[in-house]
């Protein structure tokens, strides 16, 4: 251990915090008297695991449609307005909750998402959205944040399940065939371009492109 | 005379209440169910979703919607219809336009977009189920009627 002097100790703050650097990297280098290499090793090992495991338990706990649905906020309007649509129920009982289309799956977006989440949750402690009118009022707000998040990506989270190389166009309508083929197989739109308001009721749409 | 008159009288009374009798037992819309009972409701007939006019079966008739309009919203938020038959919409989307009638109001006045009265599509335009008709309709168009009246004409 090496103590600073006492004598030394004086100068600004910046000085403080670089001798007290100093010091920390003057323990951390020196070996361990006390305990063996292995003991360190499996120790640091072991914690790893717990930390990196529990990291991860505890991001895919908030990662549930129960987790997600534990606020009024998300329960009485946009879930409750979810269950009508297609995403919810239809003929073979697939569904999709709300971080499939919500959450990247990508790990670095995820993380990235989950910290722009944060506010949501700031939100929620002072009651941004505790009523139907507040919420009604923000939906446009809330609405343009998906749509251009969804743009910026190239719809991917619709593209996790809905592959236009796997879409079948014999199989679909004649409408949804040209549209598809004139617009989506040539890159020039993204699902969300046309295909909003499909999950959850739409806000005032004036003035959004493609709208009246 | 009088004896005759009375004797198809009641002729013509068993007769009524026979085919009533019937009406009850086998009604077309009812089926076989009794009347105090309710009966299965039918399965509910798919949307015809294609993307081909319907010929009109008169003039005045609002077209009908050749196509699925599943989870169209049509509110005072927006209307999706809209977003194929606008006007400035339909050379994209290939739809026909909304007529101009639409954009009328009661006066008259042509306004510059889809006047409010006339705003909710599913007021007169309706999508058609692909179904039997339980009871078959008769209606001939006029163009039938008047080919029928001219001389050398289809009867």
């Amino acid at each position: 251990m090496s103590a600073v002097d006492p004598a030394k100790s004086g100068g600004g703050f910046f000085a403080k915090v670089w001798r007290f650097v100093l010091e920390l990297v003057d323990v951390l280098i020196r070996p361990s008297s006390v305990f063996g290499l292995g003991v360190l090793v499996l120790a640091g090992f072991i914690a790893g695991v717990i930390f990196w495991g529990g990291f991860n338990t505890a991001l895919e706990v908030t990662n549930t449609e129960k987790f997600c649905t534990g606020c009024h906020e998300m329960r009485d309007n946009v879930f409750a307005e979810l269950k009508s649509t297609i995403h919810f129920s239809n003929r073979s009982g697939v569904r999709a909750s709300c971080p499939d289309c919500h959450v990247p799956h990508n790990w670095t977006d995820k993380i990235a998402r989950k910290m722009q989440a944060s506010k949501e949750v700031w939100g929620h402690l002072f009651g941004s959205l505790d009523t139907r009118e507040k919420f009604v009022d923000r939906r446009l707000e809330l609405a343009l944040h998906e749509w251009g998040r969804l743009k910026a990506n190239d719809s991917l989270e619709c593209r996790n399940c809905h592959s236009a190389e796997s879409m079948d166009i014999t199989k679909q309508s004649p409408r949804a065939a040209v549209a598809h083929q004139r617009y989506l197989f040539t890159g020039e739109r993204t699902c969300i371009d046309c295909h909003k308001g499909i999950a959850h009721h739409l806000p005032d749409m004036r003035g959004i492109p493609g709208w009246q | 005379m009088k004896r005759s008159v009375i004797f198809m009288l009641a002729i013509a009374l068993a007769a009524g209440a026979t085919s009533l009798g019937a009406q009850t037992l086998n009604s077309g819309l009812r089926g076989p169910t009794p009347l105090n009972d309710e009966g299965p409701a039918p399965p509910m007939a798919p949307m015809r979703n294609t993307s081909e006019k319907e010929v009109r079966n008169y003039p005045e008739q609002p077209p009908v919607i050749p196509h699925s309009i599943e989870g169209y919203q049509v509110d005072l938020q927006g209307n999706k219809c809209l977003s194929c038959h606008a006007r400035a919409r339909a050379a994209e989307s290939r739809a026909p336009m909304v007529s101009i009638t639409h954009f009328m109001d009661r006066d008259g006045q042509f306004l510059a977009s889809v006047s409010p009265r006339r705003f909710f599509c599913t007021e007169c335009h309706v999508p058609q189920n692909v179904a039997n008709p339980p009871i078959s309709n008769d209606f001939i168009d006029i163009d039938t009627l008047l080919s029928r009246a001219s001389p050398g004409g289809r009867r």
